[in-house]
């Protein structure tokens, strides 16, 4: 129990198993939608749109090889989408590697994206939005939050940190370093855990043996909520309440850790083959509550959505994809000597003798004395 | 312009380089196991909870990975924390946190993010301690482009090198040799005092042979160069200081005066500082070398136990034994 105010919904005082629901599989209201305008509520529902689509091109141009191995987030669009529109624009986010819908809702270009994807280092994370670069190594981005909402603390600032992470990232160290510490310290950070069922073939009964991932909050003295991740009215609610909570300027910031349960309907990665380690009898079972046509449904019966504007939406959502992959395949390769570019703040004599010892090459032999293709 | 000064030991130059610091910029925030109400297990932050608060000075849990990548979200936000790692050989849990994020925070954000960060250790051996509280790990945090690494061996560069390292935009590993830190006493300016990163400095000018050492190890590095002058041989003692980066020039220069070179550090040998010393001779000083480069370091072995510590940490008559098979080549 919280019993520290911005709860008036109750959200954060029930069982770690009682999992917050707003839609039910079937796209029926089961319980209060969020405050969210029209506008709001199909903004959401094109964000999903566009993710799904997103990703669709994505795995395509991993498999035409005109991208690298890349995080497929189908399935995973609701607990993104849902969860990053409850931030403000001052609020940082710390992903891991397959937020690309979350991080696009707050503000990364979908081009930028792609870039990353396809080994340029100039890449996404230029970009002016507060989504912090991802991270690869798993759970490490957890005490970056918990720093990060540690010093907006003293600043005094209202920003709110939000980690995004994995079932498998509940199994490191940092994840239990990084919200001990925020626990301890009060911090306004909110931590995301997106537990689609899978840390590429091992499943989350073998992560650990807790009854749910929300009930580890306890042992940090900090709220944990469950919540149906493929609900993305759901995922809005309990995020912008923890975002509330963590905000709080009269009372004591506090941070939340969230489990949103999900599935992630392809493979880890375009390197991953999930038909090894998983039934397709799971996955079908997992697609019956894909979030899209739930929340569709929702919009359509309450007269927010109809066949025209889905349309459109759909249209909308092709261009941006396809001018996103076009800005990100017409974007020049780097400049190789740029390898030594921010290594440190400033010029340092070796990396300048190695810099010019590669020019040289180059001036010599021409970019094909390097390239292996 | 006179400078007052201290008389200070190593690790109050520690203290009073924090404080300093500090006071200079509100944004310094230390933060580490012990640090705060208990001025740190070495009293290496004694005073400051009491004069900058518990904002300022914080008491963490005991958490390696915690306190450093907690402090990489504090820097890349704005602030420069100055997270203390107890002892060096308790700095493995927080490695990945230094070298997957605090390295390249710079580089992979192309330069947007950055990790103004200086980590803390007390290092080496030679204080009778515990297992895993004497390792010299230095080679690992050298090894990794992004980082910078520093060693002081004198209370006054302890406390201009703290400074620089907190001022530097980058990353930095600030290992003190923990075997000094009461050793002896030396003037320290008072208030504002830097010395620059990247610069080696010579102890002792010899001319006839070169030997490159750093932090505990300089001490006994220079008695055996005054066993070796009685002796009639003039050694040059260059005390590097910051090892990330290395000071080529100072390396090479010295070693186009003398042609004969030796490395004494405490880590073991294998993978070492020594290597990458004698390699830099190697490709910049070929042309002068009369005779191949000493190592003289711990071996290659976890640290002993204590009982056995002396025979593992390079002693004077270790190291003057070495430097007779330098000047004594052919």
């Amino acid at each position: 129990m919280s019993g520290r105010g911005g709860d008036a919904d109750g959200l954060f005082d029930r069982a770690p198993d009682d999992r917050v629901q707003v839609l039910n599989e079937a796209g029926e209201l089961v319980g209060d939608v969020p405050d969210l305008t029209d506008a709001e509520l199909v903004d959401c529902y094109r964000w999903m749109r566009l993710a799904r689509h997103f990703d669709e091109r994505a795995v395509n141009l991993q498999r035409q090889g005109r991208m690298g191995t890349y995080p497929p987030l189908a399935g995973q669009e609701a607990s993104q989408v849902g969860s990053a529109a409850a931030l403000d624009d001052d609020d940082w986010v710390l992903p891991s590697y397959r937020e690309h819908a979350a991080v696009h809702v707050h503000g990364l270009d979908l081009a930028d994206i792609l870039l990353y994807w396809m080994g340029h280092g100039a890449g996404g994370w230029g970009a002016e939005a507060n989504v912090f670069p991802a991270a690869v190594p798993i759970a490490t981005q957890i005490p970056h939050a918990t720093g990060m909402a540690l010093a907006s603390k003293l600043r005094g600032d209202d920003a709110v940190a939000v980690a995004y992470f994995g079932d498998g990232a509940t199994s490191e160290g940092d994840f239990h370093e990084g919200l001990n510490v925020a626990g301890v310290f009060d911090v306004p950070a909110v931590f995301v855990c997106n537990n689609n069922g899978w840390a590429i073939s091992v499943p989350r009964e073998r992560q650990t043996a807790s009854p749910t991932l929300a009930g580890k909050a306890a042992a940090y003295g900090i709220d944990g909520v469950q919540v149906d991740g493929m609900d993305p009215l759901a995922t809005y609610a309990v995020t912008r309440a923890a975002v509330e909570k963590a905000r709080d300027p009269d009372g004591r910031p506090r941070p939340t850790l969230i489990e949103a349960v999900q599935y992630r309907f392809g493979a880890h990665t375009t390197a991953d083959d999930p038909s090894v380690y998983r039934d397709e009898a799971e996955v079908e079972a997992w697609r019956k509550r894909d979030p899209i046509p739930r929340l569709e449904r929702f919009l359509r019966e309450t007269g927010r959505l109809d066949d025209g504007r889905i349309a459109d939406i759909e249209d909308e959502v092709r261009a941006t994809v396809t001018a996103a992959i076009e800005r990100a395949e017409t974007t020049a390769r780097p400049d190789p000597a740029s390898i030594f570019d921010d290594v440190y703040a400033e010029r340092r004599g070796e990396l300048d003798r190695q810099r010019a010892a590669l020019n040289r090459l180059r001036e010599r032999h021409g970019e094909d004395g390097f390239l292996r293709d | 312009m006179t400078t007052d000064t201290q008389n200070l030991t190593l690790v109050q130059a520690v203290r009073d380089g924090l404080e300093t610091e500090m006071h200079r910029d509100e944004d310094v925030i230390v933060l580490g196991e012990d640090v705060g109400k208990n001025g740190g297990v070495f009293r290496a932050t004694e005073g400051l909870y009491e004069a900058f608060g518990e904002d300022r000075v914080i008491d963490t849990p005991l958490a390696e990975s915690g306190i450093v990548g907690t402090s990489i979200g504090m820097a890349a936000y704005g602030l420069r924390p100055v997270p203390e790692i107890q002892f060096m050989g308790f700095i493995y849990p927080a490695f990945d946190q230094i070298v997957s994020h605090a390295a390249r925070i710079r580089s992979r954000s192309r330069g947007r993010f950055t990790c103004p960060m200086v980590v803390r250790a007390p290092y080496g051996g030679g204080i009778r301690a515990p297992e895993h509280h004497s390792e010299s790990k230095e080679a690992f945090f050298v090894h990794e482009p992004g980082l910078k690494v520093v060693v002081p061996s004198t209370p006054a560069d302890t406390k201009g090198l703290l400074a620089s390292a907190i001022r530097d935009p980058d990353p930095v590993i600030f290992l003190e040799p923990k075997l000094i830190y009461r050793a002896f006493r030396e003037d320290v300016p008072e208030g504002d005092h830097t010395v620059p990163l990247g610069e080696a400095a010579v102890r002792r000018e010899g001319s006839d042979v070169s030997v490159f050492t750093w932090g505990a190890m300089t001490r006994p590095t220079m008695e055996a160069a005054e066993t070796l002058a009685s002796e009639g041989v003039e050694c040059e003692v260059v005390d590097l200081r910051t090892l990330s980066p290395l000071d080529r020039e100072a390396i090479v220069e010295s070693f186009e005066k003398t042609g004969r070179a030796a490395v004494v550090h405490e880590a073991p040998k294998t993978g070492g500082l020594g290597g990458e010393i004698t390699a830099i001779l190697q490709e910049e000083a070929l042309l002068y070398q009369e005779a191949p480069v000493e190592r003289i370091t711990g071996f290659d072995t976890p640290v002993p136990l204590y009982a056995l510590e002396d025979y593992y940490l390079p002693s004077p008559t270790r190291i003057e034994e070495g430097l007779r098979e330098v000047v004594d080549f052919p």
